[in-house]
């Protein structure tokens, strides 16, 4: 749990009821001008209502250059951001012909497969010969493909389940499935920051939703408790099934759901587990088989995992494994796979290499040196930050690593500085964050070279000390160095 | 005995007044003369007030303890997270083993394909391959991030301004995924109280985008112009007061569940009549209707300005993946942040948006392709005109040709078994890959079901006239 220090608490809502307060004065001003000229909607109620974007305008727009930046090459270690300019303001911004040369700690690259592989990529070239881009069709059309029956197989071997079913993309695969699973009558029970396709999902499938505090299996089982003794919410009938929903790795946190002990409450109380290893999948575990792995899980006891290929894997879609009868269920009415357009073909070779990489099967080590690498990259850069004194989020081992800044100010001028040194890097604010919790997120990748995380690290440290976020104060320096000074004398 | 009693009454009258009367008959308080009758009045006075003071009986509450609570919870029983397996569940797809152009491989032998919207011929097409696989060796696969995270290309950002440039609108927004785009657009801009009027016969992604809103949703019947303008009528007579209220049309340009087409000139007449806004799914008819294969609009001769939002899925004829939307300026900026299938998901990969790109450049030097796909449709139907036992349901120039049972069997069920088994024997004794319906248990549209052929430039006559054929022939041994 992140306790925000008072005095930067008292800083940060005054910074924001300074944007506000100039926010609404612009508004009213701009209300004035407008008076005089007319409006152009002859009787239509306005599309977006004032105070709906009054966020985007005033406060968002300020900051819009760091947000959205247009890269011209592979999403790898190092990557070409476009530098963009503003005639107006920062209200719309033009590209231009020119890029810098950034190292890239923004993307979702944890093994290193968003750019050429020499493994991969010839494989991938060739079904796009075979295959084409695409197949028009849905999955039960004619949408499947000996690839696609390969793939499914495939990642049921790898994540440890009987079967699997893939779509073409992560998000819809929650927003599709869910629904299938639960309906009236049944109750879900979702950690309160999990992400936004799970809430989508669980509105759409028309279930009571109850939330329990982040990662805290405590209150998940009184939540449990009084859900099941009290049962549907005024006819108090008992429930029909109820499903728990968690995340592997929690990317706005970086931490490591606490899965045998949620897994062992519900089987006690007879809950179903749903798992979303978006980010966990290929980037934990000895073998990358994701946080059942790492914490000793058996993959029986969850019932449905979930998982994305677009970060390990550098392609794109989503993933079910599970049980071969609920998979044949979910193939016989999931929505995603009867009315959608099946994944890409070259995606699903793609993944299906990765995953040989991955286990060795391609006949090197490249994939143990890849989760070796990233591993040790994610501890170096963690005990590295906390040492310099910055506040940095989530458990060792995560390759995700949140740095707090609070104040709106300093969103921009952190993301900025870093441009200036070449360094790309993430920044969060609301409202994907709540408001008084901005930070920079930093996404570790197995392509990094101990050169490449050294940079950053002095990139990251003089930007900080710009701009004032080392909350905590910094570890005091080696006594070895000083021992070396000695020697050199 | 009696007159005890009664003197005895008597007595105690005569002390009672006595009291009241005595002493206090001189007392003169506030002007009022102090009768015996005041201390009654008095009394009674404090009766009402303890009275009224009192609590209403509640029962006494008793929440459940700990005991119960656990008891309760090794009793409940949950049902099983799916329901039993039944043998139709089982039924396996085709598995293909080359690219879905149509002609394809199905357990080696070489099949006719009418399953894959592949409307301009361009899956295998040289010149998609050639940019796919440039794109393939700049970029890589995927994107690795969502757009507002470095994972917007240069590559998105041409596309967007290229599908802007075909189709003349200010702007275009991409989305990952085709089925995504309705429901991340719709919920964007229709919330709670607003009112939409949608076709009964749209496909799921626009249904779950009408249901994540939240909004007042009312159907009108599937192509009917007459029950689109008496739902409109009644809902103005109703609702004429607020300012603030958005209303909106949501149409479908080709029904993905019946073929129809549309009539977008009566539609815009009378949403610019009640002041409504039009939502438009342009899956199907992009690159297909048109002369030069702009969609709709084009077809009817309407300008593209008076539609508010189109959206498209690019899965169809443009033989790439994911999907767009476009409009003026201000509404797609204002899905950039907002739109949930744009902002919290990851960015389509790079090659798919190149594929786009060169499909479009294809379709606009290319105008034949479209000229053959219309002989195309004319010639199945031709073919299919006398067959018996099921009638044509979709328009005749819509590239979906839709054949609907004539006589239902009683149940959806099976009706869906029937046609199954109809396409599974059009596989195995003619080589023919055709669409029956499947309808999942969420989906809410009760059109009928009945057998899809997807109508492509690059069949041959002879494939047009081997696939009527061959349905004449099993619909006539199935059904009658």
């Amino acid at each position: 749990m992140i306790t925000i220090p008072y005095l930067t608490a008292v800083s940060t809502y005054f910074s924001y009821g300074l944007l506000f307060a100039f926010g609404q004065l612009r508004d009213y001003s701009r209300l004035i001008f407008d008076w005089w000229t007319t409006s152009d909607l002859h009787g239509y109620a306005p599309i977006c209502l004032a105070h709906e974007d009054f966020y985007i305008r005033r406060l968002y727009h300020r900051i819009q250059d760091c947000f959205g930046r247009p890269i011209s090459s592979a999403p790898d270690a190092w990557v070409d951001v476009v530098e963009r300019f503003s005639n107006d303001n920062n209200k719309t911004l033009k590209r231009t012909t020119k890029s810098t040369r950034c190292l890239n700690l923004g993307s979702y690259n944890y093994l290193g497969f968003g750019s050429y592989d020499e493994f991969c990529t010839p494989l991938v070239i060739e079904s796009l010969k075979k295959f084409s881009p695409s197949t028009c069709s849905s999955r039960v059309d004619a949408g499947t493909t000996s690839v696609h029956a390969e793939l499914e197989e495939c990642v049921a071997n790898y994540v440890g389940k009987p079967a699997a079913i893939v779509t073409g993309m992560g998000y819809a695969t929650n927003s599709a499935i869910i629904p299938v699973l639960i309906g009236k009558g049944g109750l879900i029970i979702s950690d309160s920051l999990n992400h936004t396709s799970i809430v989508n999902g669980a509105r759409g499938s028309g279930a009571t939703i109850r939330v329990f505090q982040h990662n805290t299996p405590a209150h998940l089982e009184r939540v449990l408790k009084e859900q099941i003794a009290e049962g549907q919410p005024r006819t108090h009938r008992p429930w029909k099934k109820i499903m728990v929903v968690v995340e592997g790795i929690y990317s706005m946190e970086g931490e490591i759901c606490q899965l045998p002990e949620i897994v062992s409450i519900c089987k006690k109380y007879k809950a179903y587990v749903y798992l979303d290893e978006a980010h966990s999948i290929g980037a934990i575990g000895k073998t990358g088989r994701g946080v059942c792995e790492l914490l000793g899980v058996d993959t029986a006891d969850v019932d449905i995992m979930m998982g994305t290929f677009t970060k390990s894997f550098g392609a794109c879609g989503g993933y079910i494994a599970g049980s071969k009868d609920l998979i044949q269920y979910l193939k016989y009415h999931c929505p995603a796979h009867l009315y959608a357009t099946s994944i890409s073909t070259p995606s699903a070779q793609q993944i299906i290499s990765a995953i040989q990489v991955i286990l060795g099967e391609d006949g090197s080590n490249r994939g143990a040196q890849k989760l070796a690498r990233i591993r040790e990259n994610s501890n170096f850069f963690r005990a590295e930050l906390q040492k310099m004194g910055f506040e940095v989020l989530g458990d060792n081992d995560s390759p995700v690593m949140p740095i707090m800044l609070y104040n709106p100010a300093k969103i921009p001028a952190f993301s900025r500085e870093c441009l200036r040194e070449n360094v790309a890097v993430v920044v969060v604010g609301f409202p994907a964050t709540p408001l008084l919790l901005a930070r920079a997120r930093i996404c570790i990748s197995a392509s990094h070279s101990r050169e490449d995380l050294l940079k950053a690290l002095k990139v990251i440290s003089k930007a900080g000390d710009l701009t004032g976020i080392k909350y905590f104060p910094a570890a005091p320096k080696k006594q070895e160095e000083e021992k070396g000074t000695i020697k050199l004398d | 005995m009696d007159t005890n009693l009664v003197e005895m009454f008597r007595a105690s009258l005569n002390w009672v007044t006595m009291i009241l009367d005595a002493p206090s008959a001189r007392v003169v308080l506030f002007g009022v003369r102090i009768q015996g009758h005041i201390f009654v009045e008095v009394l009674l006075g404090f009766v009402i007030v303890f009275l009224l003071s009192q609590k209403s009986y509640k029962p006494p509450q008793r929440p459940l303890t700990e005991q119960e609570i656990d008891e309760l919870c090794d009793e409940w029983v949950p049902e099983p997270l799916i329901p039993p397996i039944t043998e139709d569940m089982r039924h396996e797809p085709p598995v293909l083993e080359s690219a879905a152009g149509p002609h394809t491989t199905v357990d080696g032998k070489d099949v006719v394909n009418f399953a894959s919207a592949n409307y301009l011929g361009l899956i295998g097409h040289e010149k998609l391959l050639e940019s796919c696989t440039s794109a393939l060796e700049k970029y890589g696969v995927g994107s690795c991030g969502p757009r507002g995270f470095y994972g917007t290309i240069d590559v998105h950002l041409d596309c967007e301004t290229r599908i802007s440039k075909f189709l003349g609108t200010p702007d275009t927004i991409l989305y990952s995924y085709g089925l995504s785009t309705m429901f991340s657009t719709i919920p964007c801009f229709c919330k709670r109280g607003d009112i939409i009027v949608a076709d009964e016969g749209v496909h799921w992604g626009i249904q779950n985008g009408l249901q994540l809103s939240r909004s007042t949703i009312i159907y009108f019947k599937h192509n009917d112009m007459d029950s689109l303008r008496s739902t409109l009528e009644k809902i103005m007579t109703k609702n004429k007061r607020s300012k603030n209220l958005r209303r909106y049309i949501v149409a479908e340009a080709v029904y993905q569940n019946s073929g129809q087409i549309a009539p977008l000139d009566e539609i815009v007449k009378l949403k610019e009549k009640y002041r409504f806004r039009v939502i438009l799914d342009e899956s199907n008819s992009l690159g297909v209707l048109g002369r030069s294969g702009r969609g709709l609009a084009e077809h009817h001769g309407v300008p593209i300005e008076k539609i508010d939002v189109v959206t498209a899925a690019m899965g169809h004829a443009l033989a790439t993946e994911g999907g767009f939307c476009t409009g003026n300026a201000r509404i797609i900026d204002y899905q950039r942040l907002s739109s949930s299938g744009y902002v919290f998901s990851a960015s389509l990969p790079p090659y798919l948006a190149s594929a786009a790109i060169t499909a479009i450049d294809v379709i606009d030097q290319n105008p034949d392709l479209l000229v053959k796909m219309k002989q195309n449709i004319a010639l199945l139907w031709k073919g299919l005109s006398d067959i018996k036992g099921m009638s044509l349901g979709s328009d005749p120039e819509s590239p979906i040709v839709f054949l609907k049972l004539e006589k239902s069997t009683g149940s959806t069920k099976d009706d869906l078994l029937l046609l199954e088994k109809m396409a599974d024997r059009a596989l195995k004794e003619d080589s023919l890959l055709v669409v029956s319906s499947k309808k999942s248990f969420l989906d809410k549209c009760r059109l009928p079901v009945g057998i899809k052929l997807f109508v492509s430039a690059g069949h041959s006559d002879s494939d047009l006239i081997k696939a009527s054929e061959s349905l004449k022939r099993l619909a006539s041994e199935l059904l009658l």
